[in-house]
């Protein structure tokens, strides 16, 4: 059977990789290269890198570092941040990337996810949102959760696999840097909507929450960054942990 | 050198950066006198097969791949492995190159638990049925990474390991004579593939 998925993801801005990054044991702590390459090693399943830089000269730079990671690390690597054409996809996939993933870029333009799909294949774009809780509706938030969309983002997430988007990343704002667990409710209420894998983000802590995750059979994957880059969470040690009771893992 | 066929379908980058890791070397061609002198042939492939299919045939190179795959080793990775087959029912039918006797059909349809996600897409792990050159440095048990929703099947001749998706077993591995294929990517699949891949540069 399939193994659920462990996916550490690296937030790259300016060239170095940001948010809780102490790396023990590494010489260069921050060096995205050096990151990809430790858990290309270290047992993860697939990489996303985000690139969170604003400036073109960052975005020049993050194709660099991109083209360095794709040559050396042999798992899947998605990458997303800034991708609103597909010219962005064709750039990415350019440098190595198996998958994109599109967020505010689909909201602000829906139909780059079914133009992907063609021309990429479904496999290739992962929708990945950002979800809040607004008087008692999963509403759908724009800009690394700045703005409040007003979509549902039950709906929004059927449209975009209708659409053809091969996988769905859903980043819970509620429980986000909260480390009390990932957002099961909502996470639940997704995989009774759509068919596609879905990777949980946003609010790993422990080991137990990963346990806990993969006890809903809807849940493909956990995405976490922090736990993982402070070495709070070893990789291997979860995978064994997770295998120990009982969910399918790769070791 | 290792020569993987340009066809204008697919990223190759991980292929051959896979490759040159392993000290290989590769080189990405649509040549004919490249293909004729290389000692080994991947042909990979992404996308559908139709596609695919026609976009191959308009290189001009089918006849070539055929020659070449009676004198040496050629390995067809994803929908490389598919295109090797007879025939193809996916949107509408298709002929293959037929080098290996076998169909390939929606995996969807034979499916018994409808809730099973398609595409068969993540880490599954390998089941050899039969050892070959190319397990050399693989276990069985192994995880290797798939991404595709149409499988081979009829094709238990040739068949040399599969993975388990509810009720179907997954076709992962073929070989007929000196032509293999691979439905899973091995230049995906961490260090388990690159083992297999090594073990292809010395078959």
């Amino acid at each position: 059977m399939l193994a659920k998925r462990i996916i550490p993801c690296l937030d790259v801005r300016d060239g170095r990789v940001v948010k809780g990054t102490n790396f023990e044991g590494l010489r260069d702590m921050a060096d995205p290269v050096d990151m990809a390459r430790f858990y290309n090693t270290s047992g993860a399943d697939e990489l996303v890198f985000y690139d969170i830089t604003a400036s073109a000269e960052g975005r020049n730079l993050f194709t660099e570092i991109l083209r360095q990671v794709a040559a050396e690390i042999f798992i899947p690597l998605t990458v997303g941040g800034g991708i609103r054409t597909l010219e962005d996809f064709d750039r990415v996939l350019k440098c190595g990337a198996d998958k994109v993933s599109v967020n505010s870029g689909a909201i602000a333009d829906p139909s780059i996810i079914g133009a992907a799909a063609r021309k990429y294949g479904d496999q290739c774009v992962v929708l990945s949102m950002d979800v809040k809780r607004v008087d008692g509706q999963f509403r759908l938030f724009a800009r690394g959760g700045r703005d409040d969309t007003g979509i549902d983002a039950m709906e929004w997430a059927v449209r975009g696999v209708h659409a053809g988007a091969g996988e769905i990343v859903l980043n819970s704002i509620d429980t986000d840097g909260v480390r009390q667990g990932f957002d099961l409710p909502m996470l639940d209420a997704l995989a009774a909507r759509v068919g596609v894998p879905i990777i949980a983000s946003g609010g790993a802590g422990a080991m137990e929450d990963f346990a806990q995750l993969f006890t809903h059979p809807g849940i493909d994957a956990g995405l976490a960054a922090s736990i993982f880059h402070t070495r709070q969470v070893d990789i291997r040690d979860l995978k064994q942990y997770l295998r120990d009771r009982g969910v399918e893992m790769r070791l | 050198m290792i020569a993987i066929v340009d066809y204008g379908v697919g990223n190759l980058f991980s292929l051959s950066s896979s490759l040159k890791a392993l000290g290989l070397s590769a080189e990405v061609t649509s040549s004919v006198d490249r293909l004729r002198a290389a000692e080994r042939i991947i042909l990979p492939g992404v996308g559908a097969f139709g596609d695919a299919k026609a976009k191959l045939d308009a290189t001009g190179l089918v006849p070539i791949l055929r020659e070449e795959a009676a004198r040496k080793p050629l390995l067809g990775i994803c929908l490389g492995m598919q295109l090797l087959f007879e025939r193809s029912f996916e949107y509408g039918e298709h002929a293959g190159l037929g080098l290996v006797d076998g169909q390939v059909s929606d995996l969807r349809s034979d499916l018994a638990d409808k809730d099973l996600k398609v595409p068969h897409m993540g880490w599954n792990s390998l089941k050899i049925n039969r050892d070959d050159p190319l397990f050399r440095y693989v276990s069985d048990g192994e995880y290797v990474y798939y991404v595709h929703s149409f499988y081979a099947k009829n094709c238990a001749e040739s068949t040399l390991g599969v993975s388990q998706y509810g009720n179907v077993a997954v076709t992962g591995v073929v070989r007929s004579g000196n032509v293999y294929g691979t439905q899973f990517h091995p230049e995906k699949s961490g260090d388990a593939g690159l083992r297999l891949l090594r073990a292809f540069a010395e078959l």
